[in-house]
């Protein structure tokens, strides 16, 4: 009886440490991003100003911020039409067939490729691209950062809505087809009403990971401290203005970028407790 | 469209568009397709890449040797010739790094996934739970933050080892929670309930009854979690520095694969290094989630 009691409280204590690490981070944060907080307040989000140099520092994060949310959000349109005919493809069209697995299997390959070799693969190969395509001289920018965040989360969105789609009753889809209903009406009128708010959620969660993404973003966003203008303008973002300033930092900087941290913290956690929420109400 | 067909419907003035429907049908077909191809193209590419630029670089001196300087590389490019020296020192630090880290966060995540196994409906286990999620979608890159912050600042006054792998256990803990708790909840209750009837001590009931019967559950849930933490990069250039030799030490700058990449990336010289350095650690990841997906076919 007594190693039972034991065994519960090292179990329980165990999960302590979650508490204390999820605490432990906020706490950390929000205590070294205090200085940045008390001298800037608000001005600190709203301002585009980035200046380090000692005696006129300034930090603004507005850039950032504006650079984050414009590649993912270009990220998730351009991930939209790939996932979801993706998951149709593995979880609809080709369900029990081979050729859907094999599919599969690529697409959980590609989420397993590092953010370093996603990034080299869009710095040697896609920029190279971009630029002879016209589309812009140096093929640095939002557009190019945005199109790597797009493979790079692809795969968190499929992974996830084709689960969902497979789960939509056979015995609807049955209905309709007796109805006379071609497979492209099924999947209109009968799929995807069906699997709707989970399909939702899949690119909630898909652009809080896009959100976070540092190496692949650092190397093609072209990392300049401005809000960018357009789909080609280069810009910078949370995730990599940390990455990149992060050695030479020190005092007051440094609270500025934990401070960006903090930020990035929050609105990832908002966005994916988003996500989750969707998909709990829809199991219910 | 929905409710001008309805609309047509209830007039009773039916067409015969059945032929419209049908190509729409097969455009649409087509159309999922061709997408799916462009989807998975990426993966072709990027391993194509890799083999294509890197394979040539891949030699004994290029696991035994350790990074070459920034001139030795250069004289060789300028003649032409193979950039001597390897990766090795990155090769151990990573392993040094991942090993630490699965030794911090797989026991410590196993007992937690144990946890909200034995305590489903408790809101304590619920708010355990949501917190992992949280933690599951935290940016690594705040992880580094974080480990430095704590390790780097208060423990070790120094970039290290260590304070990666406090990064990357925190990455993991939250997946190997996941995948213990869903693992256990799988096994039959009546195993569990027939071993603690025989009146077996719960803790042997953990490690001879749950465990191995999950055994498998577990491996792939580890094995995935370090295929994972194995290419980052952005927590390591925050917390371990990277360091041109060979270490062992703990709380002293490691180098580590991901973070060989970077330096390569950024020096002129080392270009040709890059490719055969991703090309090892995308073979690595590969082969881990290879391994990973046979286990979960075996069961």
């Amino acid at each position: 009886m007594k190693s039972d009691t034991i065994t519960r409280y090292i179990l329980f204590i165990s999960s302590l440490v979650v508490l204390l690490v999820s605490a432990g981070m906020v706490f950390s944060l929000v205590g070294d991003a205090v200085p940045v907080f008390e001298k800037f307040g608000w001005r600190f989000i709203i301002s585009t100003d980035w200046n380090p140099t000692e005696g006129r520092e300034s930090y603004g994060a507005l850039p950032f911020i504006a650079g984050t949310l414009s590649t993912s959000l270009l990220a998730l349109l351009i991930c939209l039409p790939m996932a979801f005919a993706t998951s149709l493809f593995i979880a609809e069209y080709f369900r029990t067939s081979y050729v859907s697995s094999v599919l599969g299997t690529m697409v959980d390959l590609l989420a397993g490729v590092p953010s370093i070799v996603y990034g080299l693969w869009g710095f040697y190969t896609l920029r190279p691209v971009i630029v002879s395509l016209g589309l812009d001289a140096q093929g640095y920018g939002i557009f190019t950062a945005g199109l790597i965040l797009a493979i790079m989360i692809i795969p968190y969105a499929t992974s996830i809505s084709s689960q969902i789609i497979a789960m939509v009753p056979t015995e609807l889809k049955e209905a309709a087809y007796s109805l006379g209903a071609t497979r492209y009406e099924v999947i209109k009128y009968v799929v995807l009403p069906n699997a709707r708010s989970g399909i939702v959620a899949s690119f909630i969660l898909a652009f809080g990971r896009a959100l976070g993404e540092t190496m692949a973003v650092t190397m093609l966003i072209g990392n300049t401290n401005i809000i960018p203008t357009g789909l080609f303008s280069t810009g910078n973002s949370m995730a990599s203005v940390i990455a990149n300033q992060f050695g030479e930092a020190d005092g007051l900087k440094m609270s500025a970028l934990i401070a960006i941290g903090l930020l990035l913290f929050v609105i990832t956690g908002i966005i994916n407790a988003l996500g989750k929420m969707v998909i709990k109400r829809m199991s219910r | 469209m929905g409710q001008k067909n309805n609309k047509k419907m209830e007039t009773l003035k039916l067409k015969d568009n059945s032929a419209y429907r049908t190509s729409k049908d097969k455009v649409f077909l087509v159309g999922v397709i061709i997408v799916s191809i462009i989807t998975i193209s990426p993966i072709v590419l990027i391993i194509g890449k890799l083999v294509w630029e890197g394979i040539g670089q891949i030699n004994f001196s290029f696991f035994t040797e350790t990074t070459p300087s920034t001139f030795e590389a250069m004289t060789a490019v300028a003649n032409n010739e193979v950039i001597p020296g390897g990766i090795v020192n990155g090769i151990l630090g990573t392993l040094l790094i991942v090993g630490l880290a699965s030794v911090i966060a797989i026991p410590i995540g196993i007992l937690v996934g144990l946890f909200l196994y034995e305590n489903q409906q408790s809101r304590y286990a619920g708010l355990i739970r949501s917190l992992s999620d949280i933690l599951q979608g935290v940016p690594s890159i705040v992880l580094g933050l974080i480990a430095y912050l704590w390790v780097v600042k208060n423990i070790v006054h120094g970039y290290s080892a260590l304070a990666g792998s406090v990064a990357l256990a925190i990455m993991m803990l939250p997946l190997i929670i996941r995948s213990t708790e869903e693992t256990m909840k799988m096994i039959p209750e009546t195993l569990k309930e027939a071993a603690l009837a025989l009146g077996v001590p719960y803790y042997k009931v953990i490690a001879r009854v749950l465990i191995p019967s999950g055994f498998s559950g577990l491996a792939t849930g580890i094995l995935l979690s370090v295929s994972r933490i194995l290419g980052e990069t952005a927590p390591l250039m925050l917390t371990t520095l990277g360091n041109p030799m060979v270490n062992w030490d703990i709380t002293a700058p490691t180098s580590a694969v991901p973070l060989l990449i970077w330096n390569f990336y950024n020096d002129p010289n080392m270009l040709s290094l890059i490719w055969s350095s991703s090309l090892f650690l995308m073979g690595f990841v590969l082969t881990l989630n290879i391994i990973s997906k046979r286990i979960v076919a075996k069961i």
